[in-house]
């Protein structure tokens, strides 16, 4: 039969067929997309090619490997070459500034969050910040909360679990692992 | 004092952006001093806040209202703990430390949190993604080729559409905020979805008149609280609606 033979095909084929999506995709690709474009029940097999793609890509040692993030896959040069690449792209990193991070850390954990908790939590006012923060799309207004003047509730946005390499907001530490991890401090500096 | 305010002067450079707050000025303090947070010598703290607050004045650096609350909050705090309560009260009462206590506890978990962010590998500065070739069809354009569009120009342009319609859709406007949210939340979806969208594809060429004000209303409102950018094409004149 053709039509078994196509999938013959398919599934012989499967692990260079996934890795010729993810070279040519331009965002993170989920299982079910990848699913969907090769019309293929069998979700297991595209979890194996990705696993397989993962490790082989690992053992090989390339300029890129095959990182789980924002619910999906998605090829991404190593970090210790970044150095060169930043010399081709001859652009400057957009670092953000100690007070963003520190926005967006807040929005990150205790998101949906209003403006006025965040501002409670550092003590300052964080209009500049979040503002820089929705422009570069890592923050998004989820809603407006029932409350006098109607404030708006913020969250992060997909972009921002690709631009920290996260494969969901789950794949943070928890603030508590997070405490644990600096139990040393204030006193390591003695 | 002279040796003092050679100390900070050195501190000087980073004044701008190590203290942003009243918060962060304190988390400095409970650093420098080694001082542990549940157990803070709150007259010493006290004393430095208000050090650091004087040289900032001297400096003319623009002391923000924020840091004065502190400083009364610290002062407050400091005369209820000299004040001599009755025994059993004072077994009773809370330390009046708690007050800033909890929050800078909070607040240095937070900085933890943003420290471990900002440690992670990030995109286009430690890791990337392969560049889209000019010839991808992709719905994001070079940017370099937009225009920031100015409110007017989307009154124009929103008034162009609102022509298309006859006269008689406009009876029976009613506008709810309600309906101006949802729309929001339902832009913000598309959005989420698509990265960018036509001014003209929101506007559903079978939606009624008050559904089209909701829709611009909507568009309006996240302009205003920086959710959208809109931008217009330099050739073709089309706007576009895009992403934070």
């Amino acid at each position: 039969m053709p039509a078994q033979g196509s999938s013959g095909f398919l599934m012989d084929n499967l692990k260079a067929i996934v890795e010729s999506l993810l070279f040519v995709a331009d965002t993170p690709l989920t299982i079910d997309k990848i699913r969907s474009i090769l019309k293929l029940k069998d979700r297991k097999a595209i979890e194996n090619a990705l696993t397989t793609l993962t490790e082989e890509y690992e053992t090989q040692k390339r300029g890129f490997f095959l990182s789980k993030v924002s619910g999906g896959y998605q090829f991404r040069t190593r970090p210790e070459f970044a150095e060169w690449i930043r010399q081709m792209k001859r652009h400057k990193p957009v670092r953000l500034s100690r007070p963003a991070m520190e926005t967006l850390a807040i929005v990150a954990y205790k998101q949906p969050v209003l403006r006025s908790d965040i501002e409670h939590l550092r003590g300052v006012d964080c209009g500049g910040t979040l503002r820089t923060l929705l422009e570069r799309g890592l923050i998004r207004v989820l809603g407006r909360r029932d409350l006098p003047g109607r404030p708006m509730v913020y969250g992060t946005t997909k972009r921002f679990l690709e631009v920290f390499e996260l494969k969901d907001l789950t794949d943070l530490p928890t603030l508590k692992e997070l405490q644990d991890m600096q139990q040393s401090w204030p006193n390591d500096s003695t | 004092m002279m040796e003092q305010a050679q100390n900070m002067g050195a501190y000087h450079v980073d004044l701008g952006h190590t203290f942003e707050g009243p918060m962060d000025l304190l988390v400095h303090l409970v650093k420098k001093n080694e001082i542990d947070i549940y157990d803070i010598p709150i007259a010493l703290i006290t004393r430095q806040y208000l050090e650091y607050l004087n040289f900032m004045k001297a400096l003319n650096i623009d002391v923000a209202g924020d840091f004065l609350v502190m400083a009364a909050t610290l002062a407050h705090i400091k005369s209820r703990m000299l004040l001599p309560g009755k025994q059993e009260e004072q077994e009773e009462a809370e330390d009046p430390r708690m007050e800033i206590v909890r929050p800078l506890a909070e607040y240095l978990q937070l900085k933890d949190a943003a420290q471990d962010l900002a440690g992670r590998p990030q995109l286009d500065r430690d890791v990337f993604v392969r560049a889209q070739s000019d010839g991808d069809a992709s719905p994001r354009e070079g940017e370099q080729d937009l225009m920031q569009v100015s409110l007017f120009e989307l009154i124009d342009a929103f008034q162009k559409i609102i022509k298309q319609k006859s006269p008689k859709d406009f009876l029976n406007l009613t506008l709810d905020t309600i309906s101006v949210k949802s729309r929001i939340s339902q832009i913000a979806d598309i959005l989420e979805k698509r990265g960018s969208i036509t001014f003209e594809e929101l506007f559903d060429k079978e939606a009624g008149k008050s559904e089209i004000i909701v829709t611009f209303l909507a568009i309006l409102e996240m302009v205003k609280s920086q959710v959208i950018r809109i931008m217009q094409h330099a050739s073709s004149g089309i706007i576009r609606i895009f992403n934070g």
